[in-house]
C-alpha cells in the first residue's frame, strides 16, 4: 500500500517540470546568491573596511603609518582621488567628501607636523597637531576599528620614532644621557629602523612594543570561511524545504478537489494511510533537496561537506521528517490552495526570520534567541551549526533530535486531526 | 437520516438494491442523490439509520470492497497514464500480482482505452476520462457499483459506449446504482427508477408503474393544424393550444371515443388538423409531477 502510494506521488512529482524546477532549482538559485554575497571572502576586497587616508605631513614618520595602515588585513586603504592610486594625492576636502557621499565610513588625516612633534605621551598641549578621523557616525563599527588600528600602528609602525622620543621625555626630567647611554640608544634605535625596514610588517608582524598576541582559529582550523558557506547552505535549505513540504502538502487539496482523495480513502489505505504515505514521500524529497543543495555547495562554494556526511544526513532526515509533517499541518488546515498558499508564506518567513535562517541567531539578543527556539528553523539551525561550525559529535545532537522528533509526532497528530473533515461528513 | 444545519438531506431515504440490477436515483438539485450514494459509500456518517450490504451491517469506517464507487468528479491523475491510474488503484483496493495484470487489462479493454493505455490522461478527451473514471471504480471487481452522474459532459457517443459498458457488467452479475439528470436515458437504460426530494423517497418502481401510479392511464392527444386556429375559434375543452395556435394537446383516457370526439370539435371550430399523435407519459411528466415545476438551488 505504502510502495503504491510512494510510487503514483513519484510519478507525479517527476513529471510536473514545475515542481521540480521549485524544489531544486530555486533552492540552489538563491543559495548561491547569499554565498556569492556572505560566504568565502578570504582576501576579497569586499569584507574589509575601506578608509580614505590623508597625508598632510609627508614625513618618514606619517609615511610609515600609512604603510602600516595599508599592511593590515581589516583595512582598504585609499590615498588618492581615485581608486587604484590615480587622481593624485588625496586631500582633507576629497576625503570629506568620500564619507559624505557614502563611499567610505571613515577618513584618517594626519596633519602637518606629525612627524616632527611626535609627541606620544605628557602634556600634548594644545599647539601639538592631532590626527582627525573623518567618520560617518551611523556606522558603529567601522570608526571604532580603525581608531583602534590607528593606535595599534602608531605604536608599531616606527618603534625607533616611538622610543626617540620616550628617550627625549627621560632626559628632560633626569637629565641628559652619558656618551655610552647615547651609543647605546642609538645602536638599539637604528636596529629597530633596519627590523621594520626588513619587512617585517603588517598586522602578524612580532610588535616593538605591545603584548606580543597570536590570533588561533579554534573553530574551523584551515577552512577559513567556509563555515559561513555552511550557516547559509543550512539557513536557505531549511527555508527553503517548508516552501517545498507545504506545496508538497498542497497536493492534498487537489486530490480533494479532482476526487481522488475519496477515492484513496475508501481504499484500504484509508485517510491515515494517505497521509503516512504523503509524509514518508515528503520527507524524502525533502532530503534529496538538502542533499542536492549541499553537494552543489560542496562543489561550488566549498562547503565542507564529505567530513560531515553522518551529521548532515542524521541532521537532514529529522529535519525533513518535521518539515515534511509541518507541511501537511499546512495543507490539512486550508481549504483550498490559495489559503494555503498565504498561510504557508506568513507562517514560514516568521518562522524563518525568527529561527535565523535570514540572519545568524547568534547576532541576534538573548531575548529573540530565546524567542526564536519556539520555531522549528531554530532546533534545526542549531543542529547544523554544531555539525558544521562546531564539529561536534553525533551524540551531541540529541537535544536537536529529540525537539525534532516531538515536532513530527505533534505536527503528525495534529494533521490527522484536521483531515477528519474529509473522510466522513 | 443525516441532517447539516437546518438542511434535512436525507429523510428518512431507504433504497434497496437487488443482484444485475441498473437502478436509476434521480431527483432536483440538492434532493439528497449524492447524500445518499456517499452514505452508502460510507463518507457520511448518518444521524439514523444504516447499510446494509449482502446481509452485513456495515458501521462508519468499514471497508466495503464489494462496493465501486464512480464520482461524479473526474478522479484520476492527470499526469498518470491509463494504466498507471488503473494500476494504482486496483493495487490500493488490494488487487496485486497477475490478478492486477489481467484486471487493468480488462478494464482498458472494456473501456475502450487500449490503444490508448500507455498516455497520460492529461491529454484525453471527455469521454475518454469519464471512461476512465468508471473503470477506476470497477478494477477491483465490485460486486455493487454507485455513480454519481457517469455522463455529464460527454458527447452522444460516449454516452452510449458508458451505457455498453454498464450493460456489459449487468451481463455478469453486477449490481448498479446511477443518479442523472438525463431522464430519457434513465427512462430507456434503467430496470428501476426511485425518485428522490427533499431527503426522502416519492417514487419508486418500474416505469410503467410509476406512470400508472402518478399520472394513471391518459395518453397526450397532440393535434398539429395547418392554419393558425382563429382567435375567436373555441377551443375543446380540456384542450391546450399553444402560442402559434396551431398545436393542440389533450390528455385522453379512452383513445377509440375521445380522439374522435376531438377531432369533431376541431373540425367543428374550423381549425385544418395535418398530423395526429398520441403518445404515453414520460419520465419526465411523471418527475415534474412528483417534483413540481420551481427551480432548485
Amino acid at each position: 500500500m505504502f510502495g503504491t502510494l510512494l510510487r503514483v506521488a513519484w510519478t507525479n512529482f517527476r513529471r510536473d517540470r514545475v515542481a521540480l524546477s521549485l524544489t531544486f532549482v530555486l533552492p540552489v538559485i538563491f543559495f548561491s546568491i547569499f554565498a556569492g554575497v556572505f560566504g568565502n571572502q578570504r582576501g576579497s576586497a569586499t569584507r574589509r573596511i575601506p578608509v580614505a587616508v590623508v597625508d598632510q605631513d609627508a614625513s618618514e614618520y606619517s609615511k610609515a603609518l600609512v604603510a602600516a595602515l595599508e599592511a593590515e588585513g581589516a583595512l582598504r586603504v585609499r590615498t588618492t582621488r581615485e581608486s587604484e592610486g590615480r587622481g593624485g594625492p588625496l586631500d582633507r576636502a576629497g576625503a570629506e567628501a568620500l564619507v559624505r557621499d557614502g563611499d567610505f565610513p571613515v577618513a584618517v588625516v594626519l596633519p602637518k607636523g606629525l612627524g616632527e612633534t611626535r609627541k606620544f605621551w605628557g602634556d600634548t598641549g594644545t599647539a601639538a597637531p592631532r590626527v582627525q578621523l573623518l567618520a560617518d557616525v551611523s556606522d558603529p563599527i567601522a570608526p571604532q576599528v580603525v581608531q583602534g588600528l590607528l593606535q595599534k600602528v602608531s605604536f608599531t609602525a616606527a618603534p625607533e620614532t616611538m622610543a626617540t622620543a620616550g628617550l627625549a621625555m627621560f632626559e628632560k626630567y633626569s637629565g641628559p644621557l652619558t656618551s655610552e647611554q647615547r651609543a647605546s640608544v642609538d645602536q638599539w634605535v637604528s636596529s629597530m629602523r633596519r627590523n621594520r625596514a626588513a619587512g617585517s610588517s603588517g598586522s602578524n608582524a612580532a610588535p616593538a612594543f605591545g603584548l606580543p598576541i597570536d590570533l588561533v582559529n579554534v573553530m574551523q582550523p584551515g577552512s577559513g570561511d567556509t563555515a559561513t558557506i555552511s550557516f547559509y547552505a543550512a539557513g536557505i535549505g531549511v527555508m527553503f524545504l517548508l516552501f517545498s513540504c507545504a506545496g508538497a502538502g498542497g497536493t492534498l487539496l487537489e486530490e480533494e478537489e479532482s476526487g481522488t482523495l475519496g477515492r484513496l480513502i475508501s481504499s484500504r489505505a484509508g485517510m491515515s494511510g494517505v497521509l503516512a504515505g504523503k509524509w514518508l514521500f515528503i520527507a524524502m524529497m525533502g532530503m534529496l533537496q538538502l542533499a542536492v543543495m549541499f553537494t552543489w555547495g560542496a562543489l561550488v562554494f566549498g562547503l565542507p561537506l564529505l567530513p560531515h556526511i553522518p551529521g548532515f544526513l542524521v541532521m537532514s532526515a529529522f529535519t525533513a521528517a518535521a518539515a515534511a509533517a509541518f507541511g501537511l499541518v499546512l495543507a490539512t488546515l486550508s481549504r483550498t490552495r490559495a489559503q494555503l498558499s498565504g498561510l504557508s508564506t506568513i507562517v514560514i518567513l516568521t518562522m524563518s526570520a525568527l529561527g535565523g535562517s535570514m540572519f545568524p541567531r547568534f547576532l541576534m539578543s538573548e531575548t529573540m534567541q530565546k524567542f526564536g527556539l519556539v520555531t522549528f528553523n531554530a532546533w534545526a539551525l542549531d543542529g547544523y551549526l554544531k555539525v558544521f561550525w562546531r564539529d561536534s559529535p553525533l551524540l551531541d545532537l540529541w537535544p536537536q533530535v529529540l525537539v525534532l522528533i516531538g515536532l513530527t509526532v505533534a505536527f503528525l497528530a495534529a494533521a490527522r486531526m484536521f483531515a477528519r473533515r474529509w473522510e466522513t461528513v | 437520516m443525516k441532517r447539516y444545519g437546518a438542511t434535512q438531506a436525507l429523510a428518512g431515504a431507504s433504497i434497496q438494491l437487488y443482484a444485475g440490477e441498473l437502478v436509476g436515483l434521480l431527483g432536483p438539485n440538492g434532493a439528497g442523490k449524492t447524500t445518499m450514494i456517499n452514505a452508502i459509500a460510507g463518507r457520511v456518517r448518518l444521524d439514523a439509520g444504516a447499510v446494509r450490504l449482502f446481509g452485513r451491517t456495515l458501521a462508519r469506517g468499514d471497508k466495503r470492497p464489494e462496493l465501486g464507487v464512480v464520482p461524479q468528479e473526474l478522479a484520476i491523475y492527470p499526469l498518470l497514464t491509463a494504466r498507471e491510474n488503473l494500476a494504482a488503484f486496483g493495487r490500493l483496493y488490494g488487487v496485486t500480482g497477475a490478478d492486477l495484470k489481467a484486471r487493468v487489462d480488462w478494464a482498458l479493454e472494456w473501456s475502450d482505452l487500449k490503444d490508448r493505455a500507455r498516455e497520460i490522461t492529461k491529454r484525453f478527451s471527455g469521454g475518454m476520462k469519464r471512461r476512465l473514471n468508471i473503470a477506476c471504480g470497477l478494477v477491483h471487481k465490485p460486486s455493487v457499483v454507485l455513480l454519481d452522474e457517469p455522463t455529464v459532459g460527454v458527447d452522444p457517443q460516449s454516452r452510449e459506449r458508458i451505457y455498453e459498458m454498464l450493460a456489459a457488467l449487468r451481463g455478469a452479475g453486477v449490481s448498479i446504482v446511477l443518479t442523472t439528470h438525463h431522464l430519457e436515458e434513465a427512462e430507456r437504460r434503467c430496470e428501476r427508477i426511485v425518485i428522490i426530494d427533499h431527503g426522502a423517497i416519492v417514487a419508486s418502481g418500474a416505469l410503467n408503474d410509476l406512470v400508472s401510479s402518478t399520472l394513471g392511464a391518459a395518453r397526450t392527444l397532440t393535434l398539429t393544424l395547418g392554419q393558425p386556429l382563429p382567435v375567436d375559434a373555441v377551443v375543446p375543452a380540456g384542450a391546450v393550444i399553444d402560442e402559434s395556435r396551431r398545436l393542440l394537446t389533450s390528455q385522453v383516457h379512452d383513445v377509440g371515443a375521445d380522439v374522435g370526439r376531438f377531432l369533431a370539435a376541431v373540425n367543428g371550430a374550423h381549425g385544418e388538423v395535418v398530423d395526429v399523435a398520441i403518445a404515453g407519459s414520460t419520465l419526465q411528466d411523471v418527475f415534474i409531477a412528483l417534483t413540481g415545476r420551481e427551480l432548485r438551488e
